[in-house]
């Protein structure tokens, strides 16, 4: 019974979690009942990731209701594997939100704090499961909303305008969806996803279906910040507190990857998409853009935080050049870098967060000589960094040559060279940052810090170990992402 | 002629979502930029209720010697879509509460300037 319904469960469990938090008033109480919740999600996403690896897709019917009329949950491959990365990532934070958001937040807001993070968990894991256009909309609203709080939380007023500033761009994004949807609604009589597959291609050719694509893609790009689309992504980062720019840079983006992805291949076929619309062409010429503008920002950045949110535009970049290929190697090269890079940018502003406990600043500066202090902060932060640049024996390195290989595969040997230079590019601000903790000398304020808890190192540790074990054997990320790119691919040729 | 007549309720919609859109790129005043988002996203609603009407339709209720019924869908799907944007405009209105007391003014140059000065 109770396993029949976890496609359910998966959003029920921390949905309803999330009002009962409000009313536990005592931050301790707050965290120990966020922390429970998570694990219970965690523990519901691997039961249904093995379900789908060992069974294929699931589908669910909402409250019984037969589809297409009501509500279906359906997760495939691809989306066991989101799942399965944002609950771990949800999971992994919380022994380390304790420390680091009783430093970072005001004690009244805590528990405020842990209700949004459940609400905003609902609404990613919602995002992957739900096959339902509108549904879809739904549950992008409930984790955009919550995450606008949990930036507003940050420790500067900042945080205030950069909320706002995502507020503003996330509502017109969510708006282009429900345009889109209504569109396509308009044209097809339905909302399932499956349903919409299979009535489109008799409309397909008409304006009213292209306006309604290219409204959803551009809706879907504001919210994984794609270039141009990605300027309230730097500031939100920057001025959100610790856990939430490692739980956004691993969770949230990668969600609106996942969303591309199914309307691409899922909803509209990749012959549409692709063929008929030329996003892939498009698609390419905005990765290209991002992965060397965003990486050329990063290096003159002297905020280490703003350093790893400009980077995370580029690493964006990357993942969408991986999908704009359109060929099973290139969605599989795009799934195992959105798993990868969620692992090393959690890990790396986790490790950040570390730095702002005890140094309460994150600039280039204020950093000299820190790795005398804080040695197992930052050899994570160094693992993770060669990580983010491609090094052999870390998650990186693996990431970067299935796409260089699919790339190559394609013919469009520039864009590996891209994917090389941009890599130095990723080595040069690295580096600034090992410079200052490891070979400058300490100020006169340093001699006060020390190293991190370890209820905050450990899943720091945890995070590059996974990262470490990828970089060592990738067989297990491989066929799962392999598996996912031959289900979005396989539904889009039937 | 008629088919610009005959799409009046399109013709709203555009107008409505670019007076919107506009006031939010324009206007530096941060209350007016959530108004503007609040027309922007009431304009998608009229979208959706105008297309949910079938000529000749009536309410969808079940009653003896009707067959044509208006489509009730579209109206529930807004009906959430409303909840959706009134939280939106509260958190906005909240945020800038917030920022009024942080920066002293809700016009989006002025907190620039100041964040300049940091």
């Amino acid at each position: 019974m109770l396993l029949a319904n976890l496609p359910a469960l998966q959003v029920v469990i921390p949905l309803v979690s999330a009002p009962l938090c409000l009313l536990l008033r005592n931050p301790r109480h707050a965290w120990a009942w966020a922390t429970l919740v998570s694990t219970m999600v965690l523990a519901v996403a691997v039961m249904l990731a093995q379900r789908v690896y060992a069974e294929g897709t699931i589908s669910y019917a909402i409250g019984a209701w037969a589809t297409p009329w009501g509500i279906e949950y359906r997760i495939d491959m691809a989306g066991a594997l989101m799942i399965l990365l944002i609950a771990a990532i949800g999971a992994v934070i919380m022994p380390y939100a304790r420390r680091s958001i009783r430093h970072e937040i005001a004690r009244k807001h805590i528990t405020l704090f842990y209700t949004s993070y459940l609400l905003c968990l609902t609404g990613l894991l919602g995002i992957v499961v739900t096959g339902d256009a509108f549904n879809l909309f739904v549950f992008l609203e409930i984790s955009s909303l919550s995450s606008y709080v949990l930036i507003s939380l940050g420790s500067t007023r900042r945080a205030l305008t950069a909320a706002f500033q995502y507020l503003v761009m996330g509502t017109i994004g969510a708006t282009f969806i429900l345009i889109g949807v209504g569109l396509l609604y308009m044209m097809t009589g339905t909302l399932n996803m499956t349903d919409l597959a299979q009535r489109l291609p008799e409309v397909t050719d008409t304006r009213t279906i292209r306006v309604a694509f290219a409204f959803v893609t551009v809706g879907v790009s504001i919210k994984l910040a794609l270039f141009p689309l990605h300027i309230w992504l730097p500031n939100a980062y920057t001025f959100a507190p610790s856990v939430v720019s490692a739980f956004m840079a691993a969770t949230a983006t990668k969600a609106g990857v996942y969303v591309l992805l199914r309307l691409f291949f899922t909803v509209f076929g990749s012959e549409f998409s692709f063929t008929a619309m030329h996003v892939g062409e498009i698609l390419m010429l905005l990765a290209f853009a991002a992965i060397l503008v965003a990486s050329l920002v990063a290096v003159f950045e002297n905020n280490v935080k703003r350093m790893l949110a400009y980077s995370s535009v580029a690493q964006i970049g990357y993942t969408i050049l991986g999908i704009s290929l359109a060929s099973t190697a290139g969605v599989t090269a795009g799934i195992i870098y959105l798993v990868n890079h969620a692992l090393i940018k959690g890990a790396l502003f986790l490790a950040l967060g570390c730095v702002f406990l005890r140094l309460g600043s994150v600039t280039l500066k204020d950093m000299h000589g820190l790795a005398r202090h804080m040695p197992w902060t930052m050899a994570a932060f160094v693992a993770g960094g060669l990580s983010l640049i491609g090094m052999p024996l870390t998650a990186g390195f693996i990431s970067k040559w299935y796409l260089v290989s699919a790339v190559l595969a394609a013919g469009y040997w520039p864009l590996a060279v891209l994917v090389l230079v941009s890599s130095l590019l990723a080595l040069i601000y690295i580096w600034r940052v090992v410079e200052a903790a490891y070979f400058n000398v300490p100020g006169a304020a340093m001699h006060k810090v020390k190293e991190a808890p370890a209820s905050m190192l450990i899943p720091v540790w945890l995070l590059i170990g996974v990262n470490l074990y990828v970089g060592i054997d990738a067989s297990l990320i491989f066929s799962m992402a392999q598996q996912a790119a031959d289900t979005l691919i396989g539904q889009a040729l039937q | 002629m008629s088919n610009l007549l005959g799409h009046y309720n399109y013709w709203i919609v555009i107008v409505l979502m670019m007076t919107g859109f506009y006031i939010v790129i324009a206007r530096p005043n941060l209350i007016k930029k959530v108004i503007g988002l609040f027309i922007f996203q009431t304009s998608v609603f009229i979208l959706f209720i105008s297309m949910a009407k079938i000529e000749g339709g009536t309410a969808p209720i079940i009653a003896e010697g009707i067959s044509v019924y208006s489509n009730p869908l579209p109206h529930v799907l807004i009906l959430t879509a409303i909840v959706v944007s009134l939280a939106t405009t509260a958190l906005g209105l909240a945020l800038i509460v917030r920022i009024m007391e942080a920066y002293g003014t809700t016009n989006e140059d002025e907190i620039h300037v100041q964040d300049e000065q940091d």
